[in-house]
């Protein structure tokens, strides 16, 4: 059973890597060595601060957007292509495929994270020429990212398993966008009144709460991350994603493959 | 006990978008296929070949019925090792090679792994890939595909074989191919169920075919049987250019092709064509009962479809 999913993930990170999805380590590496070296000559002190919040930024934006232009095809694609059909005839439960999909993909976003923490690490040393023992807290704010990247592609998965590859983008990309400003989306349900309360309200709780995962900020001033935001952010987004992906699960095995 | 035994399975879809209208793509089907058969599944494009094999691999639901396959129920996972399914005008993923290709397969249907790798170079080189398992798929012709396509099918092993529409698009010698390989798989006993528009296919490959049109099974039958309804004339074939007179006087249809002269003739008359042959001292090939051929069959069975659906209207 683990088996079947394990050769599904491996499959995906495979055809992720075939299909040059990597070659996007060469833009973010040439915007991080560029601005590293922009920074350097025209910022004074706060060369450290711009790297952090600009490498980490693109770290995000950059897996979000991997995470939702692959994930939308995932399942959409092997129908259309009908690849499907020799891989459900054999031995795999739908579910299985579902999950083994959702690892391939989470799995190519973390080698991907990876190879770009070590750009931002690269270029924070060119422009500090030393580590100190705060710059370890970028590792949260990665680890944050990766949870994030965890719930975007269980969403986009999920859109992907009843809806066409543009819309499931459309759907994907705005509820990031919208989840980006969950704090504010709760604070305005706070201070509305009757249905609109309940409405935003709902929305609020509805939509990913993106905005916990962002401790760039923060970390790039040099300020420790909370152990229980930590374990939070942990539980929110094994939790989240496992929703979603349930989600695509359920769409997923009523659905006829025409 | 029978490898496939279809119990009423039928599918109605809905279309439109705003009013769904029901469309029935499959009656309620009934049949059977034995354990070592090759049976084929004849009927136009769009009569609902491809629904029954979607219906039976699982790819879509039945609205009714059900099915057992190799004495299970047909949804059963464990069913699904021990069957292998080759689907109409097949696309695999193109940035794999043709062995990663199989070895995946080979993964996914549960193959040990100890035996994968001999697994698939002996099915590569059944098919005739070995040569080139190193190239990705996107570099492969419509035939390779469809050789890959059998492959994947064939690789671990299964006791029964699902091919929808194996011949369709290939060149006479990528048929040719196929057929050879299907052939191959009746003598190692394997079971195959195989979809085809193509009759002289089904003619030379199946011991049973089944005639499929709009959805409903229009007959079940032996090649034999369907065909063997002797018109009451014989074939008659001998050696030679000339065509006696006294045969000619029987009125018989006569036609001379390179060295031979072929015949039909009334059954009552076959004696009298032997002593006509005798006597001019030609010699005798062949005599054999005309039989209707499968096309005949299945176009009959396609015009009653037509003339009782055009009666009920």
């Amino acid at each position: 059973m683990a088996n079947s999913i394990a050769h599904i993930a491996s499959n995906t990170f495979r055809e992720a890597v075939r299909d040059r999805v990597l070659y996007n380590l060469i833009a973010f590496a040439l915007l991080l060595s560029g601005a590293a070296i922009l920074v350097g000559q025209i910022s004074i002190e706060i060369e450290k601060l711009v790297v952090i919040n600009l490498g980490l930024t693109a770290v995000s934006l950059f897996g979000v957007v991997i995470a939702i232009f692959i994930g939308i095809g995932l399942v959409s694609k092997e129908i259309e292509k009908r690849t499907l059909y020799t891989v459900l005839s054999r031995p795999v439960r739908r579910w299985q495929f579902i999950v083994g999909k959702f690892f391939g993909l989470a799995g190519t976003l973390v080698v991907n994270t990876f190879f770009m923490a070590i750009g931002v690490f690269a270029a924070l040393f060119y422009v500090s020429h030393k580590f100190v023992r705060a710059d370890a807290l970028i590792f949260v704010a990665l680890y944050f990212i990766v949870l994030e990247f965890l719930i975007v592609c269980a969403l986009a998965l999920l859109f992907s398993s009843f809806s066409s590859p543009l819309l499931s983008a459309v759907f994907a990309f705005s509820l990031f966008v919208i989840g980006s400003f969950a704090d504010d989306l709760r604070n305005f349900a706070a201070m509305a009144h009757g249905f609109s309360r309940w409405l935003a309200t709902g929305a609020a709780y509805l939509v990913p709460n993106f905005s916990a995962f962002n401790v760039i900020t923060s970390i790039a001033h040099e300020q420790p991350v909370a152990g229980q935001l930590i374990l939070q952010n942990t539980i929110y987004a094994i939790f989240y994603a496992a929703m979603a992906l349930s989600g695509a699960v359920l769409i997923f095995e009523r659905r006829d493959l025409k | 006990m029978p490898a496939i035994e279809i119990l009423g399975l039928e599918k109605t879809y809905t279309v439109g978008f705003w009013r769904k209208l029901p469309k029935r793509a499959l009656h309620p089907l009934r049949l059977s296929v034995e354990d070592g058969e090759v049976f084929g599944f004849l009927g136009p494009n769009g009569a609902g070949k491809t629904t029954t094999l979607k219906l039976l691999m699982g790819l879509v639901f039945p609205t009714g019925g059900s099915a057992r396959i190799l004495g299970r129920e047909w949804t059963d996972p464990a069913v699904r090792a021990q069957i292998g399914f080759l689907p109409e005008q097949p696309y695999f993923y193109d940035y794999l090679t043709a062995h990663e290709l199989l070895e995946y397969y080979a993964q996914l249907s549960q193959v040990p792994a100890k035996e994968r790798r001999q697994r698939v170079e002996k099915t590569l080189h059944k098919v005739g890939l070995r040569e080139v398992q190193g190239m990705q798929l996107r570099k492969f012709s419509k035939g390779m595909l469809q050789r890959v396509g059998i492959a994947q099918a064939i690789l671990h092993e299964p006791k029964l074989v699902f091919f929808d529409e194996p011949m369709s698009g290939l060149d006479p010698i990528g048929r040719r191919e196929v057929r050879d390989l299907m052939e191959q798989l009746k003598h190692e006993g394997k079971t195959v169920f195989f979809s085809t528009h193509i009759l002289p296919d089904a003619e030379a490959l199946c011991d049973r075919v089944g005639i499929i049109y709009k959805g409903e099974l229009r007959g079940v039958g032996a090649i034999e049987d369907l065909t063997s309804r002797v018109q009451g004339k014989v074939e008659v074939i001998w050696q030679g250019t000339q065509v006696p007179p006294s045969i000619k006087a029987l009125g018989a249809e006569c036609k001379a092709g390179g060295d031979q002269v072929r015949a039909i003739v009334s059954e009552n008359q076959q004696d009298a064509v032997i002593d006509a042959l005798r006597r001019e001292r030609l010699r005798l090939i062949s005599i054999t009962p005309v039989r209707t051929s499968l096309e005949t069959y299945f176009v009959e069975q396609l015009r009653r479809a037509e003339t009782t659906a055009g009666t009920v209207a």
